[in-house]
């Protein structure tokens, strides 16, 4: 089974990206065999509906859990609809993230935890 | 003539503008349309009887899911992404959709109709001899654009190709001041003088130019700041139709919901004025 991380950049020492839907690399890795696939995301950009946009593009890649820092309300109804656990809360670097997830440490959250449009506020860009 | 009034930066006295020149030139038909939708204010000034109150809406996608194949086009083509297709299911996103209706007509299998999702109000009535029309978009929604449309085309099925439209449009420089101005014959950029009236001045110019609508400036708040307005426009061949002084007077009125040309009967001169070199510039 995968799992999807956002990250800010595009291999496992890579530190978390705290945006989920205008993240700058969605990591989609076996968590066993730490195989992964690395996909730059477009969405960073868009005026509106990077959060869909992201939402739908994980869904695609058939991921079991998302891992990232915050989460829209929108991109959560996408996640949610598809039928994938969403963490938040999550930073340091990708391959802690995985192993941190192996061991049952993340608990899945129940709803979205910032606004919409959160990733272009200056908070959410990382200063 | 389509008149419109603009601005740039906000609080430079658009609707002070807006509202006297339209009121100094009553004994014309004139059209007064308020295209700031966010917050329309005109009518605190005019004080208009509303004889129609009409809802607008935006067409959405309604997605018919014994229809749908689930092929991901719609999603595709949504330049706003309204809408996410994911595995025997599809979202939509209200909230985000410009009602474009792209997905509907690029539908393979036909199973997108178009629902109207109302977003705001346009009121329809009369303030004296003066038409008056404004948009009133619902709070909480972001996109004012097909309001003001809907004010723009209400008012041109109404109008008199002889009247005067007067139009209160938003500040700023986005899409709906694009739409509040385009089409108008001549538009009226009002400003302050200070280093922020400048900067947006110089933006709604840009604007203006990209349009190809003839403008130019009135100051007002005229005596504070500094006078590099003055010359920005004279260096780029700007007419400056009048000045509005740094006046408490002023402010009284304006607190008070009275126009200028109301409060102090010398302004109805200088709007007048002001009306009658519009009409040359805009001709010229």
């Amino acid at each position: 089974m995968k799992i999807g991380i956002t990250a800010r950049g595009n291999n496992l020492d890579s530190e978390v990206d705290p945006r989920f839907g205008r993240c700058e690399y969605f990591i989609i890795v076996d968590p066993d065999t730490l195989e992964f696939e690395v996909i730059e995301n477009f969405s960073m950009e868009a005026a509106s509906g990077a959060g869909v946009q992201s939402g739908q593009l994980v869904a695609t890649k058939g991921v079991e859990a998302v891992l990232t820092g915050n989460i829209g309300p929108n991109a959560f109804q996408v996640l949610q609809a598809a039928g994938i656990k969403v963490i938040t809360g999550v930073s340091g670097k990708v391959e802690e993230a995985i192993e941190k997830y192996k061991r049952g440490e993340f608990k899945p959250v129940e709803s979205s935890n910032v606004d919409s449009k959160f990733g272009i506020s200056e908070k959410g860009m990382g200063g | 003539m389509i008149v419109s009034v603009a601005s740039g930066k906000g609080g430079t006295g658009k609707t002070t503008v807006a509202v006297s020149l339209a009121l100094s030139i009553s004994e014309e038909e004139v059209q007064f349309l308020d295209c700031d939708v966010e917050e329309p204010n005109a009518s605190i000034f005019l004080k208009p009887q509303i004889e129609e109150a009409l809802p607008v809406s935006i067409p959405v996608p309604r997605i018919d899911q014994e229809k749908c194949n689930f092929c991901g086009k719609c999603a595709e083509v949504c330049a706003y992404h309204a809408l996410a297709v994911l595995p025997g299911k599809v979202l939509v996103f209200p909230h985000l959709c410009h009602g474009c209706g792209g997905c509907s007509l690029l539908c393979p299998q036909g199973a997108i109709t178009e629902v109207g999702r109302e977003i705001g109000t346009m009121e329809i009535g009369r303030s004296g001899d003066i038409e008056f029309i404004q948009g009133r978009l619902n709070v909480g929604e972001a996109m004012p654009t097909p309001l003001i449309r809907a004010v723009r085309e209400e008012a041109k099925k109404r109008r008199n190709p002889a009247a005067v439209t007067v139009i209160d449009a938003s500040p700023g420089t986005s899409c709906s001041v694009v739409e509040a101005v385009k089409g108008s014959d001549f538009c009226i950029l009002v400003t302050e003088p200070t280093p922020f009236g400048l900067n947006d001045l110089i933006l709604a110019v840009e604007v203006l130019r990209k349009l190809g609508i003839p403008f130019g400036v009135v100051i007002n708040r005229s005596g504070m700041g500094n006078d590099k307005v003055d010359f920005y426009c004279q260096e780029n061949n700007i007419p400056i139709l009048l000045r509005i002084p740094f006046d408490r007077e002023i402010a009284v009125l304006y607190s008070q919901g009275i126009p200028i040309v109301q409060g102090k009967k010398e302004y109805m001169e200088r709007f007048r004025g002001m009306m009658d070199h519009v009409k040359e510039l805009s001709r010229a």
